[in-house]
């Protein structure tokens, strides 16, 4: 029950929560709902471990696995964008197809054993800082530090760049966008693709590092769920939603490390003793997930923040008043 | 100024849509949907094939399996009866644009709720089942009811998104329940509780076997009757009562809805705890009427998923539910035992997938047309 290793660990297992939130930010911004999260990471848990066995190389597997999300993410541009379709239906049909399939093509692979996973390094220097240095950079993986670079990235990419700004136009107004000749639909393509690459990331992060290996729908657990409901905390913003992916991170790591000890904070630990009732500590992350809705909601709500102007609308071209 | 008239007019051949200004009419609307159903299975014989399977000897066997004799058919309803609820605890959300994902938790709660009565000896033991069944039945409706009202509150009073918050109660629902298989009920440490007493289970077919011998051996129970009158009685709220026009107002035209006075923040939460309740229900009868104990198995096989699919597959009719709930039924039946075992969740998937993107035919008139251009 060392502090500094559960916020280590804390930051492995949030880096998986940070990729899914990102993608999904990004598609969301570009006026996307994608519900289909927890099927896209799925998909690249079970490509990027099983990629890795096929070919004993885990960079590959990590590329396969985003190659993969991406493109199932497209069956739900293709229905939400071109045809129009509601996008909550459409997201939850990929989330279902997605589970589906990774069930079937993964079927075996829990049985296959190790597999080489993606480097451990400690960065030199900035793991010598106190504190500091052992949480972030002390033996990660290799996809912890890269998960360090895309949250500044994402959000100079989003609020201060030229294509960000486009991003951001297709997802509040798109028919300013399509007056001003960006082209709503291609950028919406785009970005669900994007959010699905990052989605297969985050499916990647967990079979090749976090907790390596494919236990079907186990694997996720819902977390791609709770990436959703990240966003919405987030408030659309890189940021907000690094900070929410690592808080929940080390709640995760908390809660199955409060089941070790024999005593806690002195006394005998209850949840050593009487193993079920640690199913209320599983409980707790997604408690915890409506409780920061709530707070994510009010927020919006007294700051008159909000969703991207079009999230969930489908642009149709001439049609008045979008 | 000849050179409009020197330029070559070129014509060809494109594709052209219209948008449909009328209803499309029933015939077209359930060609579409069936045609839909048909490329899923392609799309789903492509997979099967591709992971090395034979996709027209796992149809063929999905069909034997489910319809191939009165026995099998029966299985076939009793898997299709919790989809039966689930589907209408979600139809009745989604016509209200109220996206109810939670099914499967309040089933869950539901099933939690009705055993409850029975494993804390609310009722002595020995109580017929003209006590038991409406006192059980009232219970899992409660706790599913509780269970939907907590999305629905969140959602009327702090507009929290109910996806999510449904979803969310999902995973709690299974903790919650877990808790009490494994620990306080647990039967000698097994992850079921106590066999429920013959008063708390609800009748099946092979029990009046000695006066139809037709009905020896046949699983399917109480709790279909259920589904039938809980489908009625939605028919008619849905499509001949005042509330009933109220909910279809809201979910076509909020807008509309708010100017003519009608309670959104009420409707919300009444709709969802009505959801929570009629899959609550489906819970109750899964515990009374197939295992007869309070186990995790068939709880938590996924039926409130499945009820999404089937609600949105029936356009949200209450009584077409009935019918491709036992489509469903035997998807599910005969999916057991084909490998690999994702294949039915995977056609189901499929099947969505295939639904939504055929509704564009329903919303437009796709013309090939002849088109000029300079």
């Amino acid at each position: 029950m060392d502090p500094i290793i559960i916020l280590q660990a804390g930051v492995a297992t949030g880096t998986v929560l940070l990729f899914a939130t990102l993608g999904e930010v990004l598609a969301e911004r570009s006026g996307v709902l994608n519900l289909g999260v927890e099927g896209m990471m799925l998909i690249g848990a079970m490509t990027a471990f099983s990629v890795t066995i096929s070919t004993g190389n885990p960079w590959i597997g990590v590329l396969a696995a985003m190659l993969a999300a991406g493109l199932i993410s497209q069956i739900h541009a293709f229905i939400s964008i071109t045809l129009q379709a509601d996008q909550v239906v459409s997201g939850l049909a990929l989330t279902l197809v997605g589970t589906g399939i990774s069930l079937v093509l993964g079927e075996g692979l829990s049985k296959a054993g190790t597999v080489s996973l993606m480097p451990n390094f400690s960065i030199p220097l900035l793991s010598a800082i106190p504190i500091l240095g052992p949480i972030f950079f002390t033996n990660h993986s290799v996809l912890v530090y890269i998960g360090y670079l895309f949250t500044p990235l994402a959000w100079y990419y989003i609020n201060r760049t030229r294509p960000g700004l486009h991003l951001r136009a297709v997802g509040e107004y798109p028919s300013a966008a399509d007056a001003l000749g960006i082209n709503v639909f291609r950028m919406r393509y785009l970005y669900v693709f994007i959010g699905g690459m990052l989605a297969g990331l985050a499916g990647a992060t967990l079979s090749l590092a976090v907790s390596p290996g494919w236990f079907s729908e186990l694997t996720t657990g819902g977390q791609g769920w709770i990436a959703v409901g990240l966003v919405i905390f987030a408030q659309w913003d890189p940021v907000r939603a690094a900070i929410g992916s690592y808080a929940f991170g080390a709640l995760r790591r908390l809660i199955l490390d409060i089941q070790g000890p024999l005593l806690l904070f002195g006394f005998d630990n209850p949840f050593y003793y009487n193993s079920y009732l640690g199913f209320f500590l599983q409980m707790i992350p997604y408690a915890f997930t409506v409780i920061v809705l709530v707070i994510g909601s009010r927020e919006a709500f007294r700051k008159r923040l909000g969703a991207p102007a079009a999230l969930g609308e489908p642009y149709i071209r001439g049609e008045r008043g979008k | 100024m000849t050179e409009s008239t020197v330029t070559k007019k070129r014509s060809f051949w494109r594709i052209r849509l219209e948008p449909r200004l009328d209803e499309p009419s029933t015939l077209l609307s359930l060609s579409v949907t069936l045609g839909a159903v048909v490329v899923a299975l392609i799309l789903g014989g492509v997979v099967i094939a591709a992971v090395g399977g034979n996709p027209f000897v796992s149809y063929a066997y999905i069909a034997k399996a489910s319809f191939g004799d009165t026995g099998v058919l029966s299985d076939t309803i009793v898997k299709a009866t919790p989809i039966i609820l689930t589907a209408l605890a979600c139809s009745i959300a989604f016509r209200m644009k109220l996206w109810n994902i939670g099914a499967e938790g309040q089933f869950i709660m539901g099933a939690w709720g009705a055993s409850a009565i029975v494993l804390t000896h609310m009722l002595p033991d020995e109580s017929s089942r003209w006590v038991f069944i409406p006192v059980m039945a009232l219970a899992g409706m409660s706790t599913g009811a509780a269970w939907g009202f907590i999305p629905g509150y969140l959602k009327a009073k702090f507009n929290v998104n109910e996806i999510i918050s449904s979803l969310m109660l999902n995973y709690i629902a299974v903790s919650w329940v877990n808790f009490w298989i494994f620990g306080v009920w647990s039967e000698g440490g097994f992850q079921m509780s106590p066999k429920f007493p013959v008063g708390a289970s609800l009748p099946r077919l092979s029990e009046y076997a000695k006066e139809f011998p037709i009905f020896r051996g046949l699983t399917t129970h109480g709790g279909l009757i259920f589904g039938f009158v809980a489908a009625i009685i939605l028919w008619f709220i849905v499509y001949r009562s005042r509330w009933g026009y109220e909910i279809r107002l809201i979910g076509d035209n909020p807008q509309a809805a708010k100017y003519a006075g009608v309670s959104i923040v009420k409707n919300i939460i009444l709709v969802m705890m009505l959801s929570g309740a009629l899959a609550g229900l489906g819970g109750m009868s899964e515990v009374a009427g197939v295992v007869r104990r309070l186990q995790t198995s068939p709880i938590n096989a996924g039926y409130g998923f499945t009820g999404i699919i089937v609600a949105w597959l029936a356009k949200l009719n209450p009584l077409v539910i009935i019918l491709v709930s036992i489509l469903f039924g035997a998807l599910i039946l005969a999916g057991r035992e084909i490998q690999p075992a994702g294949i039915p969740k995977m056609i189901q998937g499929i099947i969505l997938v295939c639904l939504i993107a055929s509704d564009f035919l329903l919303r437009y008139r796709v013309r090939v047309v002849r088109g000029e251009e300079a």
